[in-house]
């Protein structure tokens, strides 16, 4: 059953990014562009995506409040606290990357299959990335034992 | 065809609606780099299964999508030292961050945890800074 909640989630949650067109890197970078405001050519798309995403998320954060566990077992994760630098460079990092081709993690899986060989470059960047950041994680782990 | 910004709050409460069910259910966040990212580590088995059919249901949903609603294209960049740039800044950046747009976004930031809307305000800025670099200069 948790298998396929996973699944759905998954579906629903891509559903979303093609019907929302946030899967399309170009409606992205047209957001993210403020400059184009005065002229009127900003698109303000993402505000209502993220909202509309917010509000669903936070109600069902006001209900996961009342609960101990969650309805196929496990504990609710408790938020983590701490602002280091981890967060903020990492984070800082990510910003880059994606105002340089409009394309964050969800929308990179969805759209390896309407986006052709370029979608599959990025994805495969992606995870290259993300192996390179298990490397440097290691190295300052040995780095802080030693 | 709908407005942009009604498929965009549809879509938006869809997204809400499946990180919704992932926690409600399966006590898990819909963050999408972290979920993509254990992959890569050890983990329980029924642990990785779990994250490796949400990552197929993502992968999905265009089939599903083009089924009821037709053809879809969208307009990406070609240039490939381009797109490799951007996918290893996005992948190591949201490891190190512990997370991206949805996970922060969608839902850290919809829970006021200050770690993710630090994270939000932080990656909202620096992509903002490139988009006008690359387009203004």
């Amino acid at each position: 059953m948790r298998k396929l909640v996973s699944f759905l989630s998954g579906l629903i949650f891509g559903l979303g990014l093609m019907i929302s067109d946030m899967v399309n890197p170009a409606r992205v970078l047209a957001f993210l562009d403020l400059a184009a405001i005065p002229a009127g050519a900003w698109d303000p798309t993402l505000i209502f995506v993220m909202g509309g995403a917010m509000i669903v998320s936070a109600a069902a954060w006001a209900v996961a409040a009342r609960r101990r566990e969650a309805a196929l077992g496990g504990p609710i994760p408790a938020p983590r606290q701490g602002i280091d630098w981890r967060l903020l460079t990492g984070s800082a990092i990510f910003g880059v990357g994606w105002g340089l081709v409009g394309i964050c993690p969800g929308p990179a899986i969805v759209g390896m299959a309407v986006g052709g060989a370029p979608s599959l470059l990025f994805v495969a960047a992606m995870i290259a990335g993300m192996i390179v950041y298990r490397l440097f994680d290691a190295a300052l782990a040995r780095r802080a034992a030693a | 065809m709908n407005p942009d910004w009604i498929n965009g709050l549809v879509g938006g409460a869809l997204i809400g609606a499946a990180a919704a069910l992932l926690l409600l259910a399966n006590g898990r966040i819909a963050g999408i780099s972290g979920i993509l990212g254990g992959l890569l580590e050890p983990s329980p088995r029924d642990v990785w299964v779990e994250r490796a059919l949400f990552v197929l249901g993502l992968a999905a949903a265009p089939l599903v999508y083009m089924t009821l609603f037709g053809p879809k294209s969208i307009e990406i960049a070609r240039d490939p030292a381009l797109l490799a740039a951007g996918g290893l800044l996005v992948g190591f950046g949201s490891r190190l961050g512990s997370g991206c747009t949805s996970g922060h976004g969608v839902c850290g930031a919809a829970r006021l945890s200050a770690r993710s809307i630090a994270a939000l305000c932080t990656f909202m800025t620096t992509a903002v800074i490139t988009v006008w670099l690359v387009r203004h200069f």
